[in-house]
């Protein structure tokens, strides 16, 4: 484990380098403390869980006193998003086994794991775009159209950022990379953000498609 | 073991050194706290010489000075400028960085990158609001920007604003998630929660609220943005949208958001007055309690501003009671600090004088907030003046009375030098005596019809709202001495010490300015916070500090 600048352990008696280190502890005087990073990243989740609960919030007040106009289309097919679900549930399982692989030291497995997790990511993506192609209403069509379209195009937006993150992951975690099976707070940094986008879809596939 | 923290030399960095430290991505929490500090004063500064042109257009009943778009322009520049670049950053932002660090004995916030990153997007989205009225002019819907007003106004204008309260409560909500953390995470082994200042409290219950309200603002503006630009249909009737769904998103962060800008201002003052009372802060836990109770609460009242919006009666029902409940933990923290008054060794100097100022002109606010939660009442005088005189009396009145109380009383902590006390309470005076004449008479033109964001109004309310105006000349005025003041008091102001107040809490407890470090050793262990008036012997600080720091926890 590497010593953080202004490490408490380090005692009174600094050499010279951890005195030059110390410089760059001005700056981040913080650095003394636990990390707490997955604590603000769960905050930030909470606040972004918000902005879905309010958009969801809207969509049912819709609902519920808004009627179709006659002769307004507003029609889902359930088939595709249906197994969408599907891979999203079964890519939170597999990110998971990353995670585990990591952490038992097995790096090719827990890359492969991520690769795999990225790609369901993606295939997701690729799903969603066919849905859009396919569907008979565009954004501006009617209330629920507009309503559909945000809803799900706000959420793939984080799914796209999640597939990056975990680009980004895989890539820090090949060999000379910065996460390893003892420094892993990217790696679940991504998870925890990735279980949070899968959570919010089936919730919003529960209000969107089956009811 | 008794490990101390290595004691880190003076040594070349990049960091600049001197009041250059304010323009700089500076990672320290003191220096972002006088970052937000400065520039929402700067902004105050802009969204008063706004205020100055309302009044100045209201001082006769026909529009004369602006045209009516400009004064559109101008309220709403007014009313966004004050909440989101003044206020909200000053109240949470500034005395939020400057001093929870020191309360809960860490040497800074949680994340300090973030923090730097919270108070840089501010200036952009200042300017950003301010430049929309010179390129084809700024919005014009009011702070609310309720549809359909704010889709069929000019699109520009409406859209930079939304661009900018985007930033600005992003901000907010990274600011929030830091100082949860904080308060939550970092506070100094043996430091107990109930052991901490009220305004750790505060700053707690005001985050939990910004975390919970903030983003649903967010994502309604993100679909406002979408009627404006793509012409969907969310939030307009002409298209089968439901503008009454936007008025129920917008205050689910907007009556919060009066909780955001009072809650920390409540805690400041719980700082102030037993200090300058010499007293303990009466009523502790009860303290604590009402500010979770006004948070929890306050995310269930919103609707309470839509009683003229076509509400079902069951809502009005539930919203008009939930609303009366919160003068309930309001009034517990009212009474405690009169009891903490109550037979202290009062110093009535500017911080005290404001402070108490701020006691008054809140119950009268608060009461006239109980009337206005009544459906009948309020359906009377619902978008009439009584409810700017209310919402004044607890922002300005409230809010910036603390914020100004706060500042004769942390100055000396900022820069090591006292402020002079003669022109603070010519201050105090002017603004005092300002305020009540500007927004007192509001109440009675609300009572008597006159409408509010409307440049014209009938020549019956003439008297009332120049005397409205001569206040608000007065509060310009007052800004003078304040000004001079602090001017004169950087350069030539009288050598403050350590600890000029002989106050308990942990900021006091260091040099001033205080180190980058913020102590040059151990963090003290202050579990009395207010142990005013404790026996000298029993409140030993030199026996609780000294044990080391952090050691215990998992990395």
């Amino acid at each position: 484990m590497t010593t953080t600048p202004g490490d408490p352990t380090m005692t009174t008696a600094a050499s010279p380098e951890t005195l030059a280190h110390g410089s760059a502890g001005l700056e981040e005087h913080g650095a003394g403390h636990p990390d707490h990073r997955m604590f603000g990243l769960a905050t930030f989740l909470v606040a972004d869980g918000m902005t879905f609960a309010g958009f969801f919030a809207a969509y049912l007040t819709f609902r519920a006193v808004n009627p179709l106009p006659a002769g307004a289309v507003y029609e889902l097919e359930l088939i595709l998003p249906t197994i969408n679900t599907a891979l999203l549930i079964l890519s939170s399982v597999t990110f998971h086994r990353a995670g585990k692989a990591l952490r038992s030291s097995d790096r090719d497995a827990c890359r492969l794991w991520l690769l795999v997790t990225g790609g369901l990511g993606a295939a997701f993506l690729a799903g969603q775009m066919v849905e859009y192609f396919n569907l008979p209403f565009g954004l501006t069509d009617n209330l629920f159209a507009s309503t559909f379209y945000a809803l799900t195009g706000f959420h793939g937006l984080h799914v796209t950022l999640g597939v990056i993150c975990i680009l980004v992951v895989w890539w820090q975690t090949r060999a000379a990379g910065r996460i390893t099976s003892t420094n892993h707070f990217g790696l679940e940094a991504a998870e925890l953000y990735w279980h949070f986008v899968d959570g919010i879809w089936v919730v919003l596939y529960g209000i969107l498609y089956l009811l | 073991m008794t490990a101390t923290l290595p004691l880190i030399p003076e040594s070349p960095t990049l960091q600049p050194r001197g009041w250059l430290r304010l323009l700089s991505f500076s990672l320290d929490h003191k220096v972002i706290g006088l970052q937000y500090l400065i520039c929402g004063f700067l902004f105050y500064l802009i969204g008063g010489a706004l205020a100055g042109v309302i009044r100045t257009e209201l001082a006769s009943p026909i529009s004369d000075f602006v045209s009516r778009e400009t004064y559109n322009q101008v309220l709403t520049l007014h009313g966004t400028v004050m909440i989101f670049l003044w206020i909200v950053p000053v109240v949470n932002g500034a005395f939020g960085n400057y001093l929870i660090p020191f309360y809960v004995g860490a040497r800074d916030m949680a994340f300090p990158r973030l923090n730097a990153v919270a108070f840089w997007m501010i200036p952009p989205a200042g300017l950003l609001l301010i430049s929309s009225y010179f390129i084809g002019g700024s919005a014009q819907s009011g702070w609310t920007a309720y549809p359909p007003l704010s889709i069929t106004t000019p699109a520009m204008g409406q859209v930079i604003w939304i661009l900018s309260v985007l930033l600005l409560g992003g901000s907010s909500i990274f600011g929030a998630i830091n100082f949860i953390a904080t308060v939550l995470k970092l506070r100094r082994p043996g430091l107990k929660l109930m052991q901490l200042p009220m305004y750790c409290w505060a700053m707690l219950g005001t985050s939990i609220l910004v975390v919970l309200s903030t983003p649903v603002l967010a994502g309604t503006l993100i679909l406002l943005s979408f009627d404006i630009i793509a012409h969907t249909g969310f939030f307009n009737p002409g298209q089968g949208g439901n503008v009454v769904v936007y008025q129920h998103l917008f205050w689910f962060y907007s009556h919060p958001a009066v909780y955001i800008m009072v809650l920390p201002a409540f805690g400041l003052v719980s700082e102030i007055l037993p200090v300058h009372a010499r007293k303990p802060l009466f009523g502790y836990t009860t303290m604590v309690y009402s500010i979770l109770a006004i948070v929890v609460l306050g995310l269930v009242v919103w609707a309470h501003h839509m009683f003229t919006s076509g509400t079902p009666p069951w809502m009005r029902l539930f919203f008009t009671i939930a609303t009366s409940f919160i003068a309930v933990p309001t009034g517990i923290k009212f009474f405690n600090w009169l009891a903490t008054l109550w037979g202290g060794k009062i110093a009535l100097n500017s911080a005290m004088l404001f402070a108490c100022g701020f006691i008054l002109n809140f119950v009268f606010g608060g009461i006239t907030g109980v009337a206005l939660a009544q459906v009948p009442f309020d359906i009377h005088v619902h978008d009439t003046y009584f409810v700017v005189g209310h919402f004044h009396y607890i922002v300005y009145g409230g809010t910036v009375f603390v914020i100004f109380s706060s500042l004769y009383h942390w100055f000396p902590k900022f820069s090591g030098r006292m402020l002079n006390d003669r022109l603070g309470q010519l201050h105090f005076l002017l603004t005092f005596v300002g305020f009540n004449l500007c927004f007192a008479p509001q109440h009675w033109l609300g009572l008597m019809g006159m409408p509010r964001r409307v440049a014209e109004y009938d020549p019956q309310f003439t008297l009332m709202n120049q005397l409205s105006s001569v206040g608000a000349l007065l509060m310009a005025i007052s800004t003078i001495p304040l000004l001079i003041n602090v001017i004169w008091s950087l350069m030539a102001g009288e050598e403050a010490g350590d600890n000029p107040w002989n106050a308990l809490t942990p900021e006091w407890l260091t040099s001033s300015p205080p180190p980058v470090e913020n102590w040059h050793g151990e963090a003290p262990l202050v579990h009395e916070p207010y142990g005013y008036g404790v026996p000298p012997g029993k409140l030993d600080l030199a026996s609780t500090s000294g044990r080391d720091l952090w050691s215990g926890g998992e990395r």
